[in-house]
């Protein structure tokens, strides 16, 4: 017997012919005709209007038939609510038939026609159904209790259905604990805050035990249903772990995965110096790789969700990279999933393999994979640092191979690597050159013009090569104008001679002949910049960019907890949480992990982005003439440690590009205006020093250190012991000029504190007293940091020793020589002033060790008309001794190189007011004369550097 | 949960369409038909979002099945059921073709309504649903009430794969030891991945509700005995044969009638099955695997326009084995004109539409070694990109496990009826065949 002939039926009266068939007397015929309607039902043509006449079939004993009808009601109830009424009564019978299976049958069916007026009717077979003595009857009710629900959820509440359905999960049989908790679980969805699943230990028991005794499908529901479950310690979410954990040799993926569920989200409980953990961890893996040997749909299922299990813990699956293999033959959605995890699972130690398996990749024939393939590899030498030489050169023979897609792709990836690791792959770009032409899509364009504009000074035709794209500007897109535009004007800037006019024609494109917003504005800054003052665009459009890390493509940590409690779901499939794709309120709740017992592990909050405050000197700018009338116009008083009225916190928006630019504007103020005393002094320059675009964790310790640190180590003891070099006193006032009073002194560093050491002397008939000091503005803003304590009255030929500290917190102004300090200091006879140089060295701060990527950074980073080259004299030092003499004096050495007998001490400095200094000492075994070539961006200290190297490896 | 369900031929019809929830309409099934059936990409992924309701898709030869969904449900448990459903389908009719099913689809709609209600997948043991599941098997009302318990206490019950009552004259079983090779091999013979993946399955015809324990190789397991000194197993001389006393098993997974609990304390497999065939167990291995045939390709480009190939197959068991059905597909270029083959051993044949030569050779025995070599025209071409040169792929049956996996015993136990392990007939069979069986040129 074949049923396709019911599909073939296209007479035209069919209806009509159905209709006579349905009201035969034979019961043969009348289920030939029933099988007709529901095969025209299936096609979706229209039998609706049969309704009566197929309701009347079912008043039967045989099943078969009955079957067939109550499908046909299942579909069309809804559209003839009126004669679905007409059932009920059949319903109502059969739901006391002696027959479980069409108890089960009546109640199941009932539950489907979701028709308000029939469910009044259902309330009470039900109530019998969930308490009937055949399980597989209870099985269905409870199924049953979800549909009811779904329709009229009010109407389950008030007949208490609820309650009924909680006592199921103490039934005896197991799959009617599971269909049980299925529609509970269903139905606690819709409320989310009831407390209908209400878990306890007691029913986690009953779950457990039901759980070795049902079929596979109610393993499944019994696990989702645990995962939502809160242990109430480490003790029990282990005791629930072990009784889980034999699910995972289950032959059903699903039980399997969400077993895993379970496992990961309590095991967030457990100690992690456990034992069991450790073995859970272990057990984890196995059943993980296993479930790739699937069908591929589900493969693809369990990949994605291993993608998730990865990025929580690595540490399960760090050993299986080669399980992840593609193979020639799966499926493409199976081969891009398996590629996204040997990238998380690339490390040093198998880093090998994983790019050769790229490496074949790139040559296969489904574009995207390809595409992934070449992108995979440049995540791996952003990732594992020790293999970025062997991508790029893997890069470099897929260039070779001249496959479109592979080359811009190639050329994609390769711009981030120099992203990553700047000024250390230069040498390929002359062959990224060579393919510039084939490259259409925009973001290879984009890159490339990246790449040119970033080492134009490299390249010798930068300005062609950039001057050939200029051609078709306007039908580029917006990705690739922007690019153009910025490496145009980098080329400019390195270049500045010979691209004057291309640097106008991109300006004029981007300003006056486009409509793009952002092109504009961003057309419009630079314009600004570089009319202004070119030395400032330089400083905003070459700063150093941060580094990109391979972090950015991991799911964020939040949302990544979320999607590790929905394992085996969908949303572990599309990776976003439930609410982004299911309506209504189901599945909005947001599931979290439990938090570990007791556990410190903090959150690692990522440094970028944050800055510290940093002094910035207030700008004063007097005019020369009115600094004698400063000076008298002081207020003797005794000053007490002064702070700096303005003190201005400035954030260093270290990637903030305006924010940056100002910065370096100050700073490079000083360069332009030298010795003009009028101009904002060489304290801009400090500002300037830190990059401007340095990554803000960097360029925000020098500022912190140097400034703030030091105004309130101030208030620390006199005298600490240092091994710096202290001058002998020279005299500073001769008693002529002091009415009597001759003043010598020195200045010294101790533990991090300047001192003033005074010797006064009174050479006068007369006694002295009301000694008071103060200082007139300087470069570096010295100040008195409390008042001269001279308490007792200064006798004829008496003479006192006298140690004033110091602030770097006063008035700045600069001075010539730089180091030149004025003072005044007042007795009760006058007011005397001198003036005296101070070493810089006093200036040399404790914490001026510099790292050495930032070293070489800067090194590189500061212009080269800035260094300055001197010669020190009959030095007979080794380099050892010397770099030691130095650290006493606050001068660091950062590296020590020994090239042919010459030792090379790379040394760095800071100063009070954050410039850093960076030199470089060779020294020639044999030669007494040491070279030093020191690079400052304030060049005019170099000069009083030199003067403290000498002073302190000669003394 | 499952929102609802249908089937489609090649073409895009429905053949069965049956919906559980309101939140699925009528349009979902277009819908379907035109995002993925009708695409001309290939299938992307085999769960697609159209419009916010969620369609998972298996094909088998060409019909679609898809389920359907508007919610965050279980994925890997709506692909486990589509598999089960066509396992249940093909229990029952065979075949999964447009013209089966067109056959069968009253069937049909009573198996969807019977394993699963609401969405929510029931038993789908097809022993079970075949004892009340009436088009084809017992009609409902010849069952006595004693009749109808019993089957719905075996469709709810623990025992849901297997009733009682059975009875055989000759208590007999097979096992099945197939296992597939898996193997990924560089063209300078280094071997990438290679696994192997087994089944265990069983046929059985034993009467009533027998107690089996089942026994292998299982190195954690035989270690354990070493350590407790029980070593006077007499199984143990003969398995020396392969060099192997025991196997690493990476995991395994079980038919549901296996105590998993028991398993994972004891590791001892113990269950009663079920009547007839089904898989008892699955497992993989990784370590010392033997290969059964190593691939030696060479490639030479002489020139633009002309290949030059030459394959060597060696074989690595015991001589006195024989290995079946071999087969050899070596992939050429697709702007092949013509190829010529040389061979020692059975036939080799170019096959234009599938871009391959297939060298078949019937039975080889163990330690020998056959060699191919083809020269490959090409038309010249200004196709800028290079052949993509897909690995050359063997297929072939050999009459060992690979793996080395060894069946030690299977006991049986009925303590109610008077049969005892040794009246119980019992036979075991190896076979090995290949997987992905791959060697890269």
């Amino acid at each position: 017997m074949t049923d396709s002939k019911y599909f073939t039926t296209t007479k035209k009266g069919e209806i009509f012919e159905l209709k006579a068939e349905l009201n035969s007397d034979k019961k043969e015929k009348k289920k030939e005709a029933v099988k007709k309607v529901i095969a025209s039902m299936t096609v979706g043509k229209d039998v609706s209007a049969l309704f009566p006449d197929v309701v009347n079939c079912m008043q039967t004993d045989n099943l078969e038939l009955k079957k067939l009808v109550y499908l046909y009601l299942m579909n069309y109830a809804k559209s003839q609510p009126d004669m679905a009424i007409m059932a009920v009564n059949t319903f109502v019978k059969d739901c006391e038939d002696p027959n479980p299976l069409i108890r089960a049958l009546a109640v199941r069916t009932m539950g489907c026609i979701r028709v308000d007026k029939i469910t009044e009717y259902l309330c009470e077979p039900l109530r019998k159904c969930l308490k009937d003595e055949d399980p597989y009857v209870r099985k269905t009710a409870a199924v049953c209790v979800a549909k009811l629900h779904d329709i009229n959820a009010q109407l389950v509440e008030d007949q208490g259905f609820l309650d009924t359905l909680k006592d199921l999960i103490s039934d005896s049989n197991p799959m009617v604990v599971a269909n049980a908790v299925a529609a509970l679980s269903e139905i606690a969805e819709s409320h989310p805050n009831s407390n209908l699943l209400d878990l306890n230990p007691q029913t986690i028991n009953k779950l457990l035990t039901a759980l070795n005794e049902c079929t596979e499908w109610g393993q499944i529901f019994i696990l989702d249903c645990l995962a939502n479950y809160m242990p109430r310690d480490d003790r029990e979410s282990q005791s629930i772990c072990e009784r889980v954990t034999p699910r995972l040799s289950h032959a059903n993926s699903a039980v399997v995965l969400s077993a895993v569920k379970v496992l990961m989200k309590f095991m967030e409980m457990l100690p992690k110096d456990l034992d069991y953990y450790g073995t859970l961890l272990k057990k984890l893996a196995p059943p993980l790789v296993t479930l790739l040997s699937a069908e591929p749909e589900l493969q693809y299922v369990a990949l994605r969700n291993i993608n998730l299990i990865v990025q929580k813990r690595p540490e399960i699956l760090k050993h299986e990279m080669k399980v992840f293999f593609v193979k020639y033959n799966d499926p493409i959605y199976v081969k891009l999933e398996k590629l996204d995890i040997m990238i998380r699972l690339a490390s040093q130690a198998n880093i090998a393999q994983v790019l050769a398996e790229l490496k074949e990749y790139a040559t296969e024939v489904d574009v995207d994979f390809v595409r992934k393939a070449v992108r995979a590899i440049g995540r791996c030498a952003i990732k594992v640092e020790q293999s970025a030489e062997r991508c790029v050169s893997t890069l470099l023979d897929l260039i070779q191979t001249k496959v479109n897609y592979v080359v811009q792709e190639a050329i994609v990836v390769i711009k981030d690597i120099f992203r990553k690791y700047p000024n250390k792959y230069e040498s390929v770009i002359a062959t990224l050159c060579e393919n510039l032409d084939s490259l259409d899509e925009p973001e290879a364009r984009a890159a490339m013009i990246w790449i040119v504009g970033e080492y134009a000074e490299r390249i010798d035709n930068a300005d062609e090569l950039l001057e050939s794209f200029l051609e078709g500007f306007h039908d580029e897109s917006t990705q690739v104008q922007l690019q153009l535009l910025t490496a145009i004007v980098k080329l400019f800037l390195k270049k500045p001679t010979e691209t004057q006019e291309l640097v106008q024609q991109v300006l004029s494109l981007a300003t006056q002949d486009s409509d793009n917003p952002d092109l504009r504005d961003r057309g419009y800054i630079y314009w600004r910049l570089l009319s202004t003052d070119p030395v400032a665009a330089k400083e905003v459009v070459l700063a150093e960019k941060p580094l990109i890390s391979e972090e950015t493509d991991l799911i964020e940590p939040t949302l990544l907890e979320e999607l590790i409690c929905h394992i085996g779901t969908l949303a572990s499939v599309y990776h976003k949480p439930p609410s982004a794709f299911v309506e209504g309120s189901r599945g909005v709740q947001h599931k979290r992990i439990p938090a570990r017992a007791g556990s410190g592990e903090s959150a690692e909050s990522s440094d970028v982005g944050q800055s510290g405050p940093s002094e910035a000197p207030p700008a004063v700018i007097p005019s020369q003439g009115d600094l004698l009338g400063d000076l008298l116009n002081l207020d003797l008083a005794p000053p007490t440690a002064t702070v700096p009225s303005v003190q201005p916190s400035m954030q260093m928006g270290a990637m903030d590009l305006l924010g940056g630019g100002l910065d370096s504007l100050m700073g490079d103020d000083s360069d332009t205006l030298g010795g003009d005393i009028g101009g904002s002094p060489s304290m801009g320059a400090g500002l300037g020093a830190a990059p401007a675009a340095m990554p803000a964790s960097l360029g925000a310790a020098p500022a912190v250190g140097g400034g703030l640190g030091d105004l309130f180590d101030l208030g620390g003891g006199v005298g600490m012991p240092t091994g710096s070099y202290v001058a002998p006193k020279t005299v500073w006032l001769l008693a002529m000029k002091g009415k009597g009073l001759e003043i010598s002194g020195t200045f010294a560093r101790r533990g991090g504190i300047i001192q003033m050491d005074l010797t006064l002397t009174n050479k006068a008939m007369s006694v002295m007293t009301d000694f008071a000091i103060q200082f007139n503005r300087n470069s570096f803003g010295l100040a008195p940091a409390g008042p001269l304590q001279v308490l007792t009255p200064l006798s004829p030929n008496q003479t006192i020793d006298v140690s004033l500290p110091l602030s770097t917190s006063g008035p700045v102004m600069k001075m010539e020589p730089l180091n030149n300090l004025q003072v005044a200091v007042k007795n009760n006879i006058d007011v005397f002033y001198f003036s005296c140089q101070y070493p810089l060295s006093l200036l040399f701060v404790e914490d001026g060790k510099m790292d050495r990527q930032v070293f070489l950074a800067t090194w590189k980073d500061i212009p080269n008309e800035n260094e300055a080259h001197f010669q020190i004299k009959d030095i007979h030092l080794n380099s050892d001794v010397a770099s030691n003499k130095l650290q006493g004096s606050n001068i660091f050495t950062i590296a020590k190189r020994t090239v042919e007998g010459q030792d090379m001490l790379y040394q760095s400095v800071k100063l009070t007011n954050g410039i850093w200094v960076l030199a470089e000492m060779r020294i020639q075994t044999g030669n007494p004369n040491y070279t030093l070539s020191i690079r400052c961006r304030a060049p005019e200290v170099c000069q009083f550097v030199y003067l403290c190297y000498e002073l302190v490896l000669k003394n | 949960m499952i929102g609802g369900l249908f089937i489609y031929n090649h073409k895009g019809e429905v053949l069965i369409s049956r919906v559980y929830r309101d939140d699925i309409g009528r349009n979902a099934v277009d819908a379907f038909r035109v995002n993925v059936i009708h695409a001309r990409q290939q299938v992307r992924s085999p769960v697609t979002n159209i419009a916010r309701t969620s369609f998972f898709h298996v094909k088998r030869s060409n019909i679609w099945l898809a389920a359907v969904t508007k919610q965050n449900v279980n994925a890997a448990m709506v692909f486990e059921f589509l598999y089960k459903m066509c396992d249940v389908m093909a229990a029952y009719f065979g075949k999964i073709s447009e013209e089966n099913i067109k056959n069968n689809f009253v069937l049909i709609y009573e198996l969807l309504d019977e394993i699963l209600d609401f969405g929510y997948p029931q038993n789908s043991e097809t022993g079970a649903l075949k004892t009340f599941i009436t088009q084809q098997g017992i009609k409902g009302q010849h069952q006595t009430k004693e009749e109808q318990s019993q089957i719905t206490s075996q469709v709810t019950g623990q025992i849901g794969w297997r009733r009682e009552g059975i009875k055989y004259r000759r208590n007999e079983l097979f096992l099945d030891v197939l296992e597939s090779v898996n193997l990924l091999m560089s063209p300078q013979g280094q071997v990438l991945s290679a696994h192997v993946s087994g089944r265990v399955v069983m046929k059985s015809y034993l009467s009533g509700m027998p107690e089996c324990k089942f026994g292998m190789n299982d190195k954690i397991v035989i270690d354990k005995q070493g350590k407790g000194g029980t070593t006077d197993d007499p199984g143990k001389s003969e398995l020396g044969g392969s060099g192997k006393q025991s196997i690493a098993i990476d995991d395994c997974t079980f038919h549901q009638c296996v105590r998993l609990s028991k398993f994972d304390s004891e590791r001892s497999i113990s269950f009663i099955p079920p009547d007839g065939e089904y898989e008892l167990m699955r497992y993989r291995t990784t370590k010392d695997i033997i290969l059964p045939f190593r691939v030696i390709p060479l490639v030479r480009e002489v020139g633009r326009t002309k290949l030059e190939v030459k394959v060597v197959i060696k074989s690595n068991f015991k001589p006195s084995l024989l290995a079946q059905k071999i087969e050899v597909r070596i992939p050429t270029p697709l702007n092949t004109s013509g190829v010529q083959v040389i061979c020692m051993k059975g036939k080799a044949k170019y096959k234009a539409s599938e871009n391959a030569i297939v060298w078949k050779i019937k039975r080889m025995a163990g330690m020998k070694e056959s060699q191919i070599s083809a020269e490959i025209e090409l038309l010249p071409t200004n196709d800028k990109k290079k052949w993509a040169r897909p690995p050359i792929s063997m297929n072939f049956e050999v009459p060992f496990a690979p793996s080395g996996l060894k069946v030690r015993y299977l006991k049986v136990f009925e303590s109610k009826l008077n049969y005892s392990d040794h009246d119980v007939i019992k036979w075991v069979r190896y076979i090995g065949r290949s997987g992905i069986y791959e060697t890269r040129c």
